[in-house]
């Protein structure tokens, strides 16, 4: 399974990943995560993949081989489509941040984003900002969207849960299993 | 239990397991992790140095007393510790000494992408190579017992995708290390040339058995798949190669890169009609492959520039094509990355920009200055350079354009190596300004602690430079502490500052926005209000938050953290706080 998780540097793909990767080595898989730090975290595109299976070698995702793409804002959606296997799925957070060249008018930010992805492929867009300020705090949207990415997964729910329980601080245990929930039962 | 550990994570696993009990390190992506993991075990002492010339001359020290010790930095770190490097592999060790180091091919954090095995051969030191997290915690072990057993420090060579990602070690418990005795030694410790000519001839003894180690080891292993094709490759590559071509090839995966087995290579490339070597970077196992008389592919055909994937492995091995994937009919506009929103260093660059000064830059997230809109810095080079590129460039084009020239140089990066730059500029009477862009941390590379923060990697208080008295000692008469925010006071000490017939230095001092401690003091964000005439001076801030939607400019809020820097700059008072 090649799971690629996409979003802008701050909003939180690390711990997504990070999640997942657990939950694959519960369910008994070998596991590899391919993380980015540095001077592109910075507000930049950033690219996190998680790959599982009997035995993975390469970290690294190639374009057409993603099973499941998890973007975490519609532009980082566009852009990573090329990734996606044809006929895998998309899972989207609606939201759209600017990036400098749109900010500084050298460039437009795309219309319709998510009207021409699902014209090419199977995409579930979700106003999850919505959802984790629902949940109680707009940086729980990466746990509404590992909640919507566990239910397109045959990972069972109860590896998920614990592995939440056992990833974030003790005091937002609550927060994020709530989280996981809005995400989960859309 | 196996758990899933970043390559870094598994090398600080190995150096406690080979019970390393120093470690002395510079922070460089993507080689930091190590040093960070290294502060979950108490038994270790480790630091953060001022850069990493001293961080490897702590390390040999320990080193040399008896102890394990290691050393850690990216790939361009190991161009600023070569001059101990060199040297240490002729005096040979006690104690067993490691050299961790991190190439980033593709550039992801990085100013060039150097390959560091030609400093193993350089310095005649062992290297060996890793493949995955699995191996960072086995080479690492058997990093230390080679060199112990070969009296030579070893490098481990690392590589962002082997770093940075994340697969399976299970820990085991650590050896029993114990301080070997200190004697005093000159003879091997004192690096005089009648020494130093003796030392030579047991170095190039030392290769030889090293040479002889290397068709043996274990690390140095063949996969024969029955095939006629044979691949030679090591690192992350070996894992590409694995992916891509699968058991349809015969291996010869390299764990030991430095040096590197003339039989093995020869016997290998007997049995096969065709031999590939795969390598990123330059080709350091293929120029071998033909210095020894056997014939491979390599660079002809794999390009010297960035990263491999396996797609690409397997279209030149194979001639199969990647599978077909999804074209939409539209680019994306690229997102590069930015100065955060509440970077303090959005301020200086503003008010550079606004001066129309000639910006020489140095190392660190205020490297990002250069981008638009802020466009405001003309140079950088390497850790340190700012200092010295603007007292050369005002020595090339006289005193008045001295006046326009400036550097802007972090807390961190000036401590590493800017120090000596101010001293020439002072000795050699240059009257440039220079800016010290104090965000109290080192930043980049993800919120270490330096000399100038006041506390130590474990977060013990200690002694904190004062860069105020430190320039008064190197004989700079004109000092300034400004808050990058105050733009107007900022722009005004600027002002005085390049005009004087003398070395300034201007400490712009505010800590980094997302350090915990500044996240608690910003709260709310900014809202535009109807004052606004939609001049868009705040636009020329570069700020992430901030942009233009229909004409109309507004605020992001779930970016802002109301640092009120805009607040500032807008002219028709139109930018409020709101909680």
């Amino acid at each position: 399974m090649n799971i690629m998780i996409v979003g802008v540097g701050g909003q939180g793909t690390l711990l997504a990943s990070r999640i997942l990767g657990r939950v694959a080595i519960k369910a008994g898989f070998d596991v590899k995560i391919s993380e980015v730090h540095g001077m592109s975290q910075r507000g930049g595109s950033v690219t996190t993949y998680v790959k599982y299976g009997d035995k993975v070698y390469s970290p690294i995702i190639d374009k057409g081989e993603a099973d499941i793409i998890l973007a975490f804002e519609m532009l980082e959606a566009l852009r990573a489509v090329p990734f996606l296997k044809i006929g895998g799925k998309m899972i989207a957070n609606t939201q759209e941040i600017n990036p400098m060249p749109v900010i500084t008018g050298a460039a437009k930010y795309p219309a319709d984003i998510e009207k021409k992805i699902s014209k090419k492929l199977n995409l579930q867009a979700v106003d999850a900002l919505a959802l984790a300020k629902q949940a109680g705090t707009i940086k729980a949207v990466n746990v509404v969207l590992i909640g919507l990415l566990a239910k397109s997964t045959d990972v069972a729910k109860q590896i998920w849960l614990e592995t939440i329980r056992e990833t974030v601080p003790e005091k937002f245990v609550d927060l994020n299993l709530k989280a996981f929930e809005l995400g989960y039962n859309i | 239990m196996k758990k899933l550990m970043l390559g870094n994570e598994a090398v600080a696993r190995g150096a406690y397991e080979a019970g390393v009990t120093v470690v002395s390190s510079y922070p460089g992506t993507p080689s930091t992790e190590i040093t960070e993991n290294i502060v979950k075990y108490d038994n270790i002492y480790v630091e953060w140095a001022p850069n990493e010339k001293v961080a490897a001359e702590v390390a040999v020290g320990a080193a040399t007393g008896g102890a394990r010790a290691m050393s850690c930095m990216k790939h361009v770190g190991l161009n600023v510790m070569a001059d101990p490097v060199f040297t240490i592999s002729y005096r040979g060790i006690n104690g067993g000494l490691v050299f961790c180091v991190a190439d980033d091919p593709g550039m992801h954090s990085s100013q060039n992408e150097q390959d560091s095995r030609h400093y193993a051969e350089a310095a005649k030191i062992l290297m060996l190579e890793p493949s995955d997290s699995g191996e960072c915690r086995d080479f690492t072990k058997l990093a230390y017992e080679l060199s112990e057993k070969y009296d030579t420090p070893v490098f481990l060579r690392l590589h962002t995708r082997v770093s940075h990602s994340q697969s399976l070690v299970e820990e085991l418990e650590p050896v029993d290390y114990r301080l070997k005795d200190y004697e005093k030694n000159p003879g091997k410790n004192v690096m005089t040339p009648a020494n130093a000519i003796r030392a030579h001839v047991r170095v190039e003894e030392r290769m030889a058995k090293l040479s002889e180690l290397a068709n043996t080891t274990d690390v140095n292993r063949i996969e024969d798949n029955g095939s006629k094709i044979g691949v030679i490759t090591s690192g992350i590559s070996y894992m590409y190669s694995k992916e891509a071509l699968g058991d349809s090839v015969n291996y010869l995966k390299l764990g030991m890169v430095y040096p590197l087995p003339k039989k093995l290579i020869k016997d290998f490339a007997a049995k096969c009609d065709k031999v590939y070597v795969i390598e990123e970077l330059d080709p350091f196992i293929e120029n071998f492959c033909r210095q020894i008389g056997v014939d491979v592919i390599g660079k002809d055909v794999f390009t010297l520039l960035g990263e491999y994937t396996p797609a690409m492995i397997k279209k030149q091995v194979l001639g199969v094509d990647p599978v077909e994937n999804i074209v939409m009919d539209e680019d994306a506009p690229v997102r590069p990355p930015v100065m955060c929103a509440g970077c303090p260093h959005r301020g200086t660059y503003y008010v550079l920009k606004k001066l129309g000064l000639n910006v020489f830059g140095d190392i660190g997230c205020y490297t990002l200055g250069a981008n638009a809109p802020l466009s405001a810095m003309d140079t950088n080079l390497c850790m340190g350079a700012a200092i010295g590129e603007a007292h050369g460039i005002g020595k090339a084009r006289g005193n008045d354009f001295a006046k326009t020239a400036v550097s802007v140089i972090g807390d961190s990066t000036f401590i590493h190596s800017g120090i000596t730059g101010l001293i020439n500029m002072v000795y050699n009477k240059s009257i440039n300004t220079v800016l010290i862009l104090d965000n109290s941390i080192t930043g980049m590379t993800g919120h270490q602690d330096n000399p100038t923060t006041g506390y130590t990697i474990r977060k013990e208080p200690t002694k904190q430079v004062n860069l105020i008295t430190l320039c008064k000692g190197i004989g700079v008469d004109s000092i300034s502490v400004v808050d990058p925010f105050d733009v107007k006071g900022l722009t005004k000490t600027l002002k005085e500052e390049t005009a004087k017939e003398e070395p300034s230095v201007i400490i712009v001092q505010r800590p980094c926005a997302l350090l915990p401690e500044m996240r608690k003091t910003y709260s709310g964000h900014c809202v535009i209000t109807d004052k606004c005439r939609k001049c868009k001076m705040c636009m020329q801030l570069g700020c992430p938050a901030i942009s233009v939607d229909g004409g109309t400019v507004k605020i992001d809020t779930t970016q802002c953290n109301g640092c009120g820097l805009c607040e500032n700059v807008c002219p028709f008072g139109a930018i409020e706080k709101e909680d």
